[in-house]
């Protein structure tokens, strides 16, 4: 099994790649860890004329901390947001995360921006981003824009990032010190891919209300979403009485996915478990 | 198009197309046929192998990705004639019947010991999750190489 022919270009640069994609236009495609879009080609359900590499871009794989963000660069594995101290320290979900996406082979090649970028419906990441309100950076030829997790992903494999355009980096505010949270995932059995996944987080006021509460849940729809029902539960609450019925409100106007691993009443029902799961870890964690 | 690469601490030069697959590159234009192709769908870890220090599956890598980069396959463990420990643990622990998926859990091993030199049964389980054994059963790959752990912690102390 293997690809079709391409032709196969390294950009060593983020304007290289930009360049090189507006000359292929709808023939050329960016190659990142290659671990959603190899196995792609090789089933021949993509057959790019083109491949830009964007992997030599060393720029794109740090994780650095400015004006009070983690910014995190597109290259990043997920192995290193799995291991790094900063990550660990100041958004322990991200790494929670990214330590049960796959397997390690996969974590050592797989990036965040290609991730993001892909948007499988059962992918892991999307679902922390989104509750921990990351901001992604994409660039074009003609500059930069930076969108809000909540309006990047607009339907299955479909994101605000345009063809011939480069997902650059994704920056987070540090979870505040205090704050629960955890990523639970139900892994399909097979590949490893979140049947449903649910990033919550949790802070509390002095009374032991929740004062922010974040409830991103991936694997349940076309695409991950943030569940605002939950949180406009829980908002204002004593977490422990109010947790059960807020989690009820997981798949609220949401169409589950249905497919040989679990039907659409089934993964509904995995969201609405997974969530007050989440939810309880998140609790227990926070601090007053 | 050319390709220059390390292999096993060889540096190498070839033409290839670039939709070869690093694990074709390795087996049929590199000649090391230790690293095996298993299910060719990124699941059974059989053509795993180093690539700058990190275990990959090399049925989903292109060998252009591997370009400047150093391998090392299963053939690049040993020293001088010398198994490796990970090696004579399987050998030593019945790590393996048929050999298929052997070559695989070894480098996912390497790659695990490299980070942990002490390692739990969890850990291990884990970090081989994305290998697959169907004769010889896990439990005694992890015998092996909780041996070969234990063998590498006093080699490092002496
Ligand atoms: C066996 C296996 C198991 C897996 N299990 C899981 C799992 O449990 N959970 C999970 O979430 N994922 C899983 N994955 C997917 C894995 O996380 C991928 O690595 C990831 O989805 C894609 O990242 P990549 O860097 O490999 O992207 P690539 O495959 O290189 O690219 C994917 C797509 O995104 C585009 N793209 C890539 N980078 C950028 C960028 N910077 N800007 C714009 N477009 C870009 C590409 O053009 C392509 O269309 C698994 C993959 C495999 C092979
Ligand atoms: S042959 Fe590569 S993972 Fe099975
Ligand atoms: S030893 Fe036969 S598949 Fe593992």
């Amino acid at each position: 099994m293997f690809p079709a022919s391409f032709e196969y270009h390294r950009a060593s640069s983020v304007k290289e790649a930009l360049a090189m994609l507006q000359q292929y236009g709808e023939d050329g495609k960016i190659l990142a860890g290659g671990h959603s879009l190899i196995p792609m080609m090789k089933l021949r359900l993509a057959q790019p004329a083109h491949l830009v590499d964007i992997g030599g871009i060393r720029q794109l794989a740090s994780i650095r901390e400015e004006g009070g963000k983690v910014i995190i660069g597109g290259l990043v594995t997920h192995h290193a947001v799995e291991r790094s101290d900063v990550v660990r320290a100041k958004l322990g979900m991200l790494s929670e995360c990214a330590a049960v996406i796959g397997d390690t082979q996969v974590r050592n090649r797989g990036t965040i921006g290609g991730s993001l970028a892909h948007a499988d419906p059962a992918a892991d990441y999307p679902a922390a981003v989104l509750a921990l309100d990351g901001e992604i950076k994409i660039e074009g030829t003609g500059g930069s824009r930076v969108v809000k997790a909540d309006d990047f992903f607009i339907d299955l494999m479909t994101t605000a990032v345009q063809p011939g355009e480069v997902l650059t980096e994704v920056a987070f505010a540090p979870v505040a010190s205090g704050a629960g949270f955890t990523y639970l995932k139900h892994r399909q059995p097979a590949s490893g891919f979140a049947m449903v996944g649910v990033a919550a987080l949790l802070t509390l006021d002095k009374k032991g209300n929740c004062d922010r509460v974040r409830v991103g849940i991936t694997g349940l729809g076309a695409k991950p979403f943030r569940a605002k029902a939950v949180e406009a539960a829980l908002l204002g609450k004593a977490p422990a009485p109010a947790i059960a019925a807020a989690a009820a409100h997981a798949a609220d106007g949401i169409d589950p996915l249905s497919d040989i691993h679990a039907s659409a009443d089934f993964r509904a029902e995995l969201a609405r478990v997974y969530t007050r799961r989440a939810l309880e870890t998140a609790a227990a964690r926070a601090k007053a | 198009m050319r390709l220059s690469l390390t292999i096993n601490g060889e540096r190498r030069e070839d033409d290839i197309d670039p939709r070869t697959l690093l694990v074709h590159y390795l087996r049929d234009i590199a000649g090391l046929t230790g690293t095996h192709v298993g299910c060719e769908t990124s699941l059974c870890g059989a053509c795993t192998v180093h690539l700058n220090g990190h275990a990959v599956k090399s049925c989903t890598v292109l060998a252009v990705q591997a370009e400047g980069a150093e391998i090392t396959t299963i053939e690049g463990l040993a020293r001088g004639g010398q198994l490796h420990p990970l090696q004579e643990g399987f050998w030593e622990e019945h790590g393996l019947q048929c050999g298929y998926c052997t070559p695989g859990m070894i480098m996912a091993a390497a790659d695990l010991l490299a980070r942990n030199r002490n390692p739990t049964e969890t850990q291990i389980r884990e970090a081989l999750e994305g290998n697959l054994c169907r004769c010889t059963g896990y439990q005694h790959i992890i015998n092996a190489i909780q041996s070969a752990a234990a063998k590498m912690r006093t080699q490092k102390a002496a």
